[in-house]
């Protein structure tokens, strides 16, 4: 190889890596960056099962469900218009009772129900999600609804 | 007093850097100020070390009247938290950070002798210019030293974050690291200025450059340590912003500490070298702005100030945007390296340069492309399978490249003189790859793959070391060795504990047992347990295996302030891996206990590794320092 | 350099990264949760006593046509020792307090009112986060201006400072 083509050659190279690099992004991106979901805007949108995604609502009054194994739950996100099954396995934030906001990472699954692979319960302090924050200027109203029934 | 001196000595010292930074400049026309650069770095060097023993002193007596000490210290403070009180917050860490800063462009002044007068001037100038940029930063938005009237009496409470240890010393060591960095760039720059940028340029860079990414592979190794036993999860690794801004500046050094040796070596890959000095700089001030600025959401609390991250956001725009133009103009006109062929340790380490540039770039676009989304109306969050999937190919392709890399000649070699050496690597691979299959089949690629390359690599990284006489090996071969090796080690500990991990998640009465990996766990009772700023329970239980019997106590604590629970994980470590056991709270209809625990064979193979990488990167650094030669330096690059 | 434009690239990556971080900054990041329950009427509530020797709090014992702040604390909240100082400034400025301690033990409440002074003329205990919940508060402290209405007029989040004591008499004033 001539010297004076070798620079070139490894300029080339590294741009093509960069490209290289944004392809690979992309591609991954495509299937698993996971966009955040209400229980109204997940029944819009027909995202397919084993695709991950978040889901961020209130936990519907009454709806906790304890398994007998003692640590699979379920339960139900509601929003102002929709509402959501979740099924979860491990162990449950502190914070994570009916009537709190709740931000759950997981898939769903064939027979329609959410599989929540890590739950984050909104009074967790140190971690309000940036996506919760809209829904909680409703929630107030909403738990006022739920407890005055 | 103190606090005043203290000031004094920060305003002195930003006067010095001016006085450096004219002395810099008039090295454009007559030089007349140049001989101000030396003094003025030396002098700006003890007086941000006086203003940070001032401000320690502080702490130390917990002058109440300082609002920094107030509102992060208390008179019944431990002596060692107090002291760590000092750089635990934002101001401290800051004046730290400009501390190391002076020290170094102070050490420059002093010991630097191998590149020429000018670009010397230059490098220091370059730094006077990164340093007043933080001296403002500090005295007009983040002063430490400003008094609180009437002074309060006892001092805010205990931040139970900072009453651990290791996270007193984390931020600082990641600190350090990117004062490093920026050190390279500043001579990176210098030496763009005078187009002086060859092979002693590189020799008085290297140093900073392997010191910066000791500590932040000491930094990291420690940070995923902390993560692993504080949070719980039982991951290490969790592909967090923070985690991210900590790890895209390690990638680059990376990447800089093996094409710097290049141009110190061979005199190749200059301009390359350059670029990825300007990368490295502006990777640790986008990491800090990412941590400091609250852009991005992050499971780390850390106390977040946007007008903060204004300031750095405007510094690393300035400074890198400068560099970067200043580099697109002038790179041109630097001369060409020296050619080597694409089989040799120059093609070699320019794949090296490649692979860990484009992890790099994933890492960046996915922890700016949440924000990206952001801005046109989405909201997404992009987690570890995304990261997963796209940089472990990447790094096991980076590990291929490491098996014969080092073994190469320098400038041409061929590949077939290390055919055997080929041949058997290739068996190691396939025969562990083989029988890890035919043991778990279930366990997936990566860590199949993983585990593979992981014992080819660890046989690997002795080969430099064949027919050399070891008591005359340099030190820095050993430093490569030991560094390579201990890669392999945390490669072979990352890839165990993703596909071996066994889990059991139960329900528990006391009394009741659980069954892992062989293990049989017994929780024989739960007990309340009070600490200082929390209550929580404890679990007393009992492990079993193979006849002997461990205790393990873990805990779940309820912090006050900040509001928080903390799960302290139980430990039980032995040498092939270690049990995690978690208890979380009751159920109340049963009364039986959450219990979730982990055999997770070899994990702590992963941070015994990152140690022994920064063992073989100081060793490396001690032979570089113990080497140096007292006179400029002769022309022997060659022998090396 | 035969590929000049590619010598741009590292600063145009730079520059996008600096536009996407100007962006972050840009947008309104208020990571405080409001409530929507400001504007709104004060919702029915009924409290027992937080502790020993001090009286419950009702919605309805707010009721008397006199603006006052309804403060929400804890005893195990640092902050909310910080701000106690101020609430006693607010009360010797003629102001009424009413207060809710969230999540807490009457022993521990006793404590808290007997080291850092007690400000306030009822103090209910909410255990279950209920009427905090019920507030839109998501945090302790938090303070809560109602009106001579009987509607929240204004939400204070964190500890009152120094500087926020004529901030809120002032929200008093207008909330008559």
């Amino acid at each position: 190889m001539k010297p004076k083509h070798q620079r070139l050659v490894l300029a080339l190279v590294a741009f093509v890596a960069l490209i290289g690099a944004g392809f690979i992004a992309a591609a991954a991106l495509r299937d698993e960056a996971s966009y955040f979901y209400t229980p109204t805007t997940l029944a819009k949108a027909q995202v397919e099962p084993g695709k991950a995604i978040r889901l961020g609502g209130m936990v519907q009054k009454g709806s906790i469900v304890r398994g007998t194994d003692g640590v699979s739950i379920t339960f139900t996100v509601q929003d102002q218009e929709g509402e959501q099954n979740v099924a979860y396995r491990g162990i449950t934030p502190d914070l994570f009772v009916e009537g709190s906001g709740v931000v759950a990472d997981g898939r769903m699954r064939a027979d329609g129900v959410f599989v929540a692979e890590s739950l984050l319960a909104k009074h967790d302090e140190n971690y309000v999600p940036k996506e919760l924050a809209d829904i909680d200027m409703t929630a107030a109203q909403q738990t006022k609804d739920t407890l005055s029934k | 007093m103190m606090a005043e001196a203290g000031l004094a000595a920060l305003w002195l010292a930003a006067a010095m850097a001016l006085l450096q930074l004219a002395g810099g400049l008039s090295l454009i026309g007559d030089g007349k100020l140049a001989s101000l650069i030396r003094p003025a770095a030396m002098v700006q060097g003890a007086l941000c070390v006086f203003s940070f023993c001032a401000l320690i002193w502080l702490f130390w007596i917990t002058d109440l009247s300082v609002l920094l000490v107030a509102s992060n210290s208390h008179i019944d403070k431990p002596a060692i938290f107090k002291i760590a009180g000092t750089w635990g917050n934002h101001e401290g860490s800051m004046l730290l950070w400009v501390t190391v800063m002076a020290l170094s462009g102070a050490a420059i002044a002093l010991l630097e002798k191998r590149i020429d007068a000018k670009t010397l001037g230059a490098t220091l100038g370059v730094q006077a210019v990164v340093s007043l940029g933080f001296f403002a930063f500090l005295l007009f938005s983040s002063n430490p030293f400003e008094r609180l009237v009437p002074a309060p009496a006892q001092g805010a409470g205990l931040n139970p974050l900072l009453q651990d240890i290791g996270l007193a010393f984390h931020p600082p060591t990641l600190y350090i690291g990117y004062v490093g960095l920026s050190v390279a760039f500043s001579f990176a720059v210098g030496a763009l200025l005078t187009r002086q940028v060859g092979p002693a340029f590189a020799r008085a860079m290297r140093p900073w450059v392997l010191g910066a990414w000791i500590f932040l592979t000491l930094g990291i190794t420690a940070g995923s340590y902390w993560a692993y036993y504080e949070l719980g999860w039982g991951g290490w690794w969790f592909w967090d912003p923070v985690e991210n801004a900590s790890l895209m500046p390690w990638l680059a050094a990376t990447a800089l500490l093996h094409s710097v040796s290049v141009l110190a070596t061979r005199n190749a890959l200059r301009a390359w070298t350059i670029m990825l000095a300007l990368v490295a700089f502006a990777m640790s001030m986008a990491g800090t702005f990412l941590v400091r600025s609250g852009v991005l959401t992050s499971v780390h609390s850390f106390a977040v100030d946007p007008e903060r991250g204004a300031f750095i956001l405007t510094l690393m725009l300035v400074y890198t945007g400068a560099a970067f133009v200043l580099f697109a103009l002038r790179i041109g006109t630097v001369r060409q390296g020296e050619p080597f062929q694409l089989v040799s340790r120059e093609g070699a380490i320019v794949a090296n340069n490649i692979f860990l540039s484009v992890i790099l770039g994933i890492v960046l676009i996915g922890t700016l492309y949440p924000l990206a989304a952001e801005a046109l109306g989405d909201k997404i969050s992009v987690g570890p399978p995304y990261f997963n999937k796209a940089t472990v190919p990447i790094a096991l392709l980076l590990m291929l490249a490491l098996l014969l890399g080092p073994m190469l000649r320098w400038r041409r070699d061929e590949i077939a003189r290390h055919k055997y050496w080929l041949v058997g690597f290739f068996a190691i691979i396939l025969w562990s790859g083989v029988a890890v299959w035919q043991f778990a089949p279930g366990v997936g690629i990566f860590p199949t793959l993983g585990i593979a390359f992981a014992l080819a690599l660890a046989v690997a990284s002795f080969v430099p070391l064949k027919g050399r006489n070891l008591l005359r090996t340099p030190l820095p071969i050993y430093g490569m060795v030991i560094a390579h090796f201990g890669l392999a080690v945390s490669v072979f500990g990352m890839a165990s504990e993703s596909g071996f991990s066994k889990e059991s998640l139960t329900a528990l009465s006391p009394g009741q047992s659980a069954q892992v990996a062989g293990w049989t766990v017994k929780l024989d009772d739960v007990n309340p347990a009070i600490g200082d700023n929390w209550v929580g329970i404890q679990g007393e239980m009992l492990a079993n295996r193979g006849g002997k019997t461990f205790a393990l106590h873990p805990q779940s604590r309820q912090f006050f302030q900040p509001e928080m629970q903390t799960s302290e994980a139980a430990l039980l470590t032995r040498w092939n891996g270690q049990l995690y056991a978690v208890l979380a709270q009751p159920d109340e209809r049963t009364g039986k206990w959450q219990v979730r625990l982990w055999w997770k064979p070899y994990v702590t193979f992963i941070w015994f590794g990152g140690a022994l990488v920064a063992l073989g990167g100081l060793i490396a650094l001690l032979g570089r320092m113990l080497r140096r030669p007292r006179k400029p330096a002769k022309n022997n690059w060659a022998s090396e | 350099m035969t590929r000049p434009w590619l010598l741009w690239l590292p600063l145009a990556v730079i520059a996008f990264i600096g536009g996407l971080a100007i962006y972050g900054l840009l947008v309104p990041k208020d990571e405080l949760v409001r409530s929507a329950m400001v504007g709104q009427k004060l919702p029915q509530f009924a409290l027992a006593p937080a502790t020993a020797g001090v009286q419950g709090l009702a919605s309805s014992d707010m009721a008397d046509g006199k603006p006052r702040l309804l403060n929400i604390f804890a005893s195990w909240c640092i902050p909310c020792k910080a701000e106690a100082p101020h609430l006693e400034t607010l009360k010797k400025a003629g102001v009424e307090i009413d207060a809710i301690a969230v999540r807490d033990r009457p022993e521990d409440v006793a404590v808290f009112l007997d080291q850092f002074g007690n400000p306030f003329r009822r103090i209910g205990a909410d255990n279950e986060m209920a009427v905090q919940l019920m507030l839109g508060s998501s945090g302790v402290p938090e303070t809560y201006v109602i009106g001579s209405d009987g509607k929240i007029s204004y939400q204070h989040i964190g500890d009152i400072r120094e500087e926020h004591v004529p901030m809120l008499l002032e929200k008093l004033a207008e909330a008559k």
